[in-house]
């Protein structure tokens, strides 16, 4: 079966910086990869090329599609949402509207039809608030009922990253793309991540691809783990595999001094 | 386990307020009254000023007129700069663009031409959708060049647009256009075959077009296509990576904002029945944009009030009594609410009084002449008013220009201190504002207006940021 995202070769350079070199990462159907590495290796850049920020050489294709050159919206409408490492939530909307906003690409209705409430605008206005409470509801009561009409701005940073994983839910995309998602939690919020990317894998079906730094995220989500470095891949495998690896324990930890000297 | 993260206390802060004294019983009105009964009391409030305040009366009727124009000008600025935060200082350019396009195709402008002597002389039916649609695509033209360029740069190239659309108007085929002497005799509006003539009648034009206007806008707030303006406005990466188009969504606002815009030139150029190209300069553009800033970027009843606020200012300013009245007034409302507690106030209130008398006391045992001059109020406050302050006889602009320029530093000075200290250099401050504005903000009425623009401006936002009827916006770090 083909990969539902594939980067084949991919590279990016930043003036004489390379960013990333020969990049190739597959995500099947349904699976949990997860990407790591020490800071700067890369691991953002990889989510902004699939998403289309930046524009790379090589090749991306989701569901057998290239999407090099898509703009932002376009790609996250063909089915690849995102959050974002440092939350980006439209702070002084609601947290229902937070969620309404990100289907925009689901609705189709003009703005004369919305201001003069014809059928479709009226219909589709339905739809989405069923889709706004349908995603929210998935965070249990995090989420739920007086909170819908208050501002993102209120909420404590846990529920500001549920509330983004919501948002990139609400698109309607059939992947996502999690970046850091526990980042900042304390471990009881850390548990509750882990269980939750997989209900999202398992109740929703969604392919997820997760940059984390926390091991034991990504220990308990994983099905395979890419470990990269300098934009470069090092290894990739299970999470015992790759964390063991010599590589990417040099990566993290430098080399053995006595090994050096030898 | 109890769930940790559920921010309780903070989800229930609602509750909490305080529904006691003015301000709760405010706040639970406020909760209480839905959007469109509101839009029903802005309806009602027009309607029984048009029916029962107007009364005849030209001046009032002309008043009423601009309150309206203004609202809707700063509702079309709204969609611009409050919902997709776009910050356009070209705006007065498409004003401008719909009141030419309806003067060009409803009087004898175009009767130069060969094809069409005599003027094209459209009824209004006919020339204002097509001015409007002009300035639609003008628009959008425009969108997408200028939004190409973000944040300081798009409003530098608007501001261009801006001004260069006067320039355009003057020097570019003055035979079709009027040059400086601008195009006039236009033709009214219609309803049936009875012509509107009054400035009552485009009073009533006014308020049907603001009302349905504010409730197709708070449609359209409500809609995808108002989130999508808010999320750009607030973060436009994240609002491109939730399927958001950016620049469509952009552009889509700047049209709006233009054809908003292009309607009120077609009804201000009808009212007036000529257009010049003075009409639509860069003070005009302030003047919306003050609306907007005092009622609230991004409120629809905001940029409303707005318009109210400062067209009645302004009206006021215009006439040397009611100046008076909004002056002394201001002040007195500044002290109440700034000054606590109340025995501070009495204090601070009876040491301007007594600082005042004995100024004007010792400033009389030295020279009479320099207070033989009459207070510029007019009214029974030139009467209270002539023990109180200094006015030199004869020539006072010179005095006058020295006491503006002390004020404005003793302000300075005033907002720079603290506490007690702030207290006691109030009195001088305010017994020196006074004076220049007896010996000289009175003289020249005009200006005088646009300081005093300036200043509710000032004092409104340094009490409220977000606007009057606005919402606070939070950074969060």
């Amino acid at each position: 079966m083909a990969p539902l995202l594939e980067l084949e070769q991919v590279s990016l350079s930043f003036g004489g910086l390379r960013a990333l070199h020969a990049l190739d990462l597959h995500v099947g159907e349904r699976e949990v990869v997860s990407v790591i590495g020490p800071n700067g290796a890369g691991k953002s850049t990889v989510f902004n090329v699939i998403t289309g920020i930046y524009s790379p050489g090589g090749d991306i294709r989701f569901d057998g599609q290239s999407i090099v050159g898509h703009r932002p919206h376009a790609i996250t409408r063909l089915g690849i949402a995102r959050t974002f490492q440092s939350l980006r939530l439209f702070l002084n909307m609601t947290v229902k509207e937070n969620v309404k906003t990100a289907t925009y690409g689901r609705t189709r209705a003009s703005p004369a039809e919305s201001m003069l409430r014809l059928p479709r605008a009226r219909r589709e206005e339905v739809e989405v608030e069923a889709i706004a409470e349908d995603v929210l509801s998935f965070f249990g009561q995090r989420l739920l009922g007086y909170r819908f009409n208050q501002p993102a701005y209120v909420l404590s940073y846990a529920n500001r990253r549920r509330l983004e994983i919501a948002r990139a839910m609400a698109t309607g995309a059939r992947m996502l793309l999690l970046d850091e998602p526990a980042a900042g939690m304390n471990p009881n919020e850390t548990h509750e991540i882990t269980e939750l990317i997989a209900r999202l894998r398992d109740e929703r079906g969604y392919t997820i691809l997760v940059i984390e730094h926390d091991m034991h995220v990504v220990e308990g989500i994983s099905d395979r783990v890419v470990a990269l470095d300098h934009g470069e891949k090092l290894t990739e495998g299970s999470f015992h595999e790759v964390a063991n690896h010599p590589e990417v324990v040099e990566a993290y930890l430098g080399r053995n001094p006595e090994e050096l000297q030898q | 386990m109890t769930p940790i993260g559920v921010d309780e206390w903070v989800a229930r802060s609602g509750d909490r307020r305080d529904q006691s004294g003015w301000r709760g019983r405010l706040g639970y009105l406020d909760a209480r009254v839905g959007w469109w009964q509101r839009l029903f009391l802005v309806g009602l409030a027009a309607f029984v000023y048009g029916q029962f305040v107007v009364g005849g009366n030209v001046n009032y009727a002309q008043t009423g007129f601009n309150v309206l124009l203004y609202a809707i000008l700063a509702l079309g600025l709204n969609i611009v700069v409050g919902w997709a935060g776009l910050l356009d200082l070209g705006y007065i350019a498409f004003f401008g663009a719909g009141a030419y396009g309806y003067a060009l195709f409803s009087s004898h402008a175009f009767g130069n031409l060969p094809l069409a002597s005599g003027g094209v002389m459209l009824p209004a039916i006919a020339s204002i959708p097509i001015a409007v649609a002009g300035v639609a695509i003008l628009g959008v033209l425009i969108g997408l060049v200028a939004l190409r360029l973000s944040g300081d740069y798009f409003a530098i190239v608007t501001l261009f647009v801006g001004q260069a659309f006067a320039e355009a108007a003057n020097n570019v085929a003055p035979g079709t256009l009027g040059g400086a002497n601008g195009l006039f005799g236009l033709q009214g509006f219609h309803v049936g075959s009875a012509a509107i003539g009054s400035t009552l009648g485009y009073y009533w034009v006014a308020v049907i077009v603001l009302v349905v206007l504010m409730g197709l806008l708070h449609l359209l707030d409500s809609s995808r296509t108002g989130r999508a303006w808010r999320a750009v406005r607030d973060d436009s990466l994240a609002a491109s990576a939730m399927t958001i188009p950016v620049n469509k969504v952009k552009v889509m606002a700047f049209a709006f904002g233009a054809v908003v815009a292009a309607l009120a030139g077609t009804i201000f150029a009808a009212q007036q029945s000529s257009v010049f190209s003075t009409n639509f300069s860069a003070q005009t553009l302030i003047l919306i944009y003050a609306c907007l800033v005092l009622g609230g970027a991004g409120s629809i009843g905001g940029a409303v009030l707005g318009g109210v606020v400062v067209t009645v200012a302004q009206q006021l300013l215009s006439s040397p009594i009611d100046s008076a009245y909004l002056f002394y007034g201001i002040l007195v409302i500044v002290l109440v609410t700034r000054v606590r507690p109340w025995r501070y106030l009495a204090a601070v209130l009876a040491a301007i009084v007594a600082f005042g008398v004995a100024a004007h006391a010792i400033v009389g045992a030295i020279s009479h002449r320099a207070i033989a001059g009459s207070p510029g109020s007019a009214g029974w406050f030139s009467t209270a008013l002539r023990h109180y302050v200094i006015v030199p006889r004869g020539e006072p602009l010179t005095y006058g220009n020295i006491l503006y320029i002390a004020a404005i530093v003793m302000v300075i000075v005033v907002v720079q201190l603290k506490g007690i200290r702030r207290l006691i250099a109030v009195v001088p401050t305010v017994y020196v504002g006074i004076c220049c504005w007896e010996a000289r903000l009175t003289l020249d009425p005009g200006i005088t207006a646009q300081i005093m623009i300036g200043a509710i401006l000032i004092v409104t936002m340094a009490a409220r940021p977000e606007g009057l009827l606005g919402t606070r916006r939070v950074e969060v770090v």
